[in-house]
């Protein structure tokens, strides 16, 4: 799933647990030595709390949030400052003016562009030290990835044009950049991968893996299932009759999934955490092995 | 707390929340709840999917109100579409044909209705403007759009109006003046970056619209006091996971500092933590499972763990309860997917029913 590549992008659908199996990429890729970067868009730094660090609070710094794991919140202003004044003349005064600002809100994929922009930047020179970005729920994630296509479509001449098409061609590179798409093996989450994965090859981008998580471990056999079915309704049954059935459908999410993607995608699942303080730490010795 | 009496007299009910909790299922049984109570009620609903048709058991839904017919009472839904619904407050508002033709033609424009990043929460409330000025319904229900930020669609109507109000798009149509030099020179930046022709493109739709400007600059701050209004009620709906609370929290804290406040808290996917927890062993248990006692053992353990989630639930909904100032009505994780009518009127039972049903169902699912 992970191999060598130097950009990780980690999408799902809202409440899957993106932040927190990224986190536990982030811990596992360390332990193997290497030196991730967790990058967060629009200013967010979930992973960095998880992990128990003090929050950026705005600040755009890259910091060490555990042993070997550093962290970057980028926001698509502060992007766009960092692209102006990089890029043009008298380009940060440009972003104060009202009518620029305006404009540059209302180009389509702009914003996206830029914070891609920005990820590439970063992993292009990561070698070893790969870059996790902890990409928006599934629709951004997917605008993000396929702004430098739209793009280069729209604006045919200039440098961002040009710099577009550096970054496709980095996205498209599979030996460099894979996305792996973070699911639960409930119907919506199951179907919000399958239309990711259709979207990915649309846009000539890698499905590395397949995450699925919190799935109920399978515990009962088909007759012990007739038994709890048929027993009287103690607290004891009546959980065993909730736990076989979540298996079951679970069970059932897993196969729709590798029946869809497996053939090419490594699918690998994730046990539902009971009783963990810190789950992120508790999976972290699952998500590379 | 009682929903009906939290939703009594609005005429607006948003269910906001993080991704992934459910809001679609549980705005579609809101809906169903208000409108067996007698109210005319629209659901406008995000789903991408037919879950939600599946669930409320009709037909494909479009982006107008189609009437549920198996409803108690007089039940409306539709699905989002952002573009058509572009497309309608274009053609409401251009002043004349070769100008909403020229808008809808406008390669920057269609990118823009169709783009996944800031529309579907413009068509929101777009919509949400048309179905609560139509006097049709007595009260609109939205499921909100999956936003990037927590309440995006909020801020709609305030990141539109600026943008019609300045008199950019009146100088990019006719350049005169110190506005023309200070567009000349933002207009130079661009296209220094991106090339000529998308700025072309986007010269056009801006003079375009100019046209429609106070249109829409009307319409902007028509639904910002929509928002803003008594009559429109906040719906926080949320999982009680640890990630997903500290979500919500945000949700509520950006609620309140937009002066709404929430009005209701929904807490979606339960594992409740019975009041009185019974304390069998495996021996007592067994003789109800045809003398197993390997079985008995294996489903203590599967109670043991689900307590612990329904205690760790339990601390996310203290915590919810908390911030928010507001009881929260649970629903329990029902076992099974809320794909069909039968298990829409559970959520909505749920919800509606009254206190000491509520408890009683609660207590009958708790572990």
């Amino acid at each position: 799933m992970i191999d060598g590549r130097s950009l990780l992008v980690v999408t799902g659908k809202g409440g899957v647990g993106k932040t927190t199996v990224t986190a536990a990429l982030a811990l596992a890729l360390a332990r193997e030595g290497r030196r991730p970067l967790v990058v967060e868009v629009s200013g967010k730094d979930d992973v960095a709390r998880l992990l128990g660090g003090p929050g950026t609070h705005g600040a755009y710094a890259e910091r060490a949030i555990a042993d070997r794991v550093r962290h970057l919140s980028i926001d698509p202003d502060h992007a766009l400052r960092e692209y102006l004044d990089a890029h043009l003349p008298f380009g940060g005064l440009l972003e104060h003016t009202r009518l620029a600002r305006l404009l540059f809100a209302a180009t389509p994929g702009l914003g996206e562009l830029l914070t891609i922009g920005k990820v590439w930047e970063l992993a292009r020179g990561a070698g070893r030290d790969c870059v996790l970005l902890d990409a928006p729920a599934t629709g951004h994630a997917i605008a993000l990835l396929t702004a430098p296509r739209t793009f280069a479509a729209a604006a045919r001449g200039g440098p961002v044009a040009e710099q577009a098409a550096g970054i496709r061609r980095f996205l498209g590179d599979r030996r460099r950049t894979g996305v792996l798409a973070v699911s639960t093996a409930e119907e919506l989450p199951v179907n919000e991968t399958l239309q990711l994965r259709g979207a990915l090859d649309a846009a000539g981008v890698a499905l590395a893996g397949v995450f699925v998580n919190a799935v109920y471990p399978r515990r009962f056999t088909a007759r012990q299932v007739d038994v709890l079915a048929a027993a009287p309704a103690t607290a004891a049954s009546r959980a065993g009759r909730f736990h076989a059935t979540r298996a079951r459908q679970h069970a059932a999410g897993v196969r729709r999934l590798r029946g869809a993607v497996g053939s090419v995608t490594a699918v690998r699942t994730l046990p539902y955490v009971f009783d963990a303080d810190d789950v992120a730490r508790d999976l972290a010795g699952r998500v590379t092995r | 707390v009682s929903l009906g009496a939290a939703l009594d007299g609005k005429r607006i009910c948003v269910c906001a929340g993080p991704g992934g909790v459910g809001k679609t299922t549980i705005a579609a049984a809101v809906a169903t709840g208000l409108a067996a109570r007698g109210t005319r009620v629209a659901v406008v609903t995000i789903d991408p999917a037919r879950r939600l048709a599946d669930a409320l058991g009709v037909g494909p839904l479009s982006n107008d109100p189609q009437r549920v017919p198996g409803a108690s009472g007089e039940l409306w839904a539709l699905a989002l579409d952002a573009k058509q619904t572009f497309d309608a407050v274009i053609e409401r508002l251009a002043p004349d044909a070769p100008t909403r033709d020229a808008i809808l033609a406008n390669r920057i424009y269609r990118e823009l209705s169709t783009a996944v990043g800031g529309s579907q929460e413009f068509a929101a409330v777009a919509k949400l403007h048309e179905l609560a000025t139509s006097e049709r319904f007595d009260i609109v229900v939205l499921d909100t759009p999956p936003s990037r930020n927590a309440l995006d669609f909020l801020d709609a109507p305030h990141r539109l109006a600026p943008l019609l109000q300045s008199r950019a798009m009146r100088v990019l149509a006719a350049p005169t003046g110190v506005m023309a030099a200070g567009a000349g020179f933002a207009l130079g930046g661009l296209r220094r970056l991106t090339g000529v022709e998308l700025l072309e493109d986007l010269a056009e739709l801006l003079g375009a619209l100019s046209d429609l400007a106070d249109g829409l600059a009307d319409q902007a701050v028509a639904v910002e006091r929509l928002l803003a209004d008594e009559a429109t009620a906040f719906l926080l709906v949320a999982s009680p996971e640890r990630m997903s609370v500290a979500e919500a929290l945000r949700f509520s804290e950006r609620l309140e500092a937009a002066g709404g406040g929430v009005s209701a808290l929904v807490v979606n996917r339960v594992l409740v933590r019975a009041t009185d927890r019974e304390r069998l062993g495996a021996a007592e248990l067994a003789p109800g499972l045809d003398g197993d006692e390997r079985l008995a053992e294996l489903a203590l353990r599967a109670l043991g763990e689900l307590r612990a989630v329904a205690d760790r639930h339990a601390r996310g909904i203290e915590a919810l309860t908390g911030a928010v100032g507001a009881p929260a009505l649970l629903v329990p994780d029902l076992e099974r997917p809320v794909a069909d009518v039968g298990a829409l009127g559970d959520v909505t039972r749920h919800l509606f029913a009254g206190e000491a049903e509520r408890a009683r169902l609660l207590d009958a699912s708790a572990f």
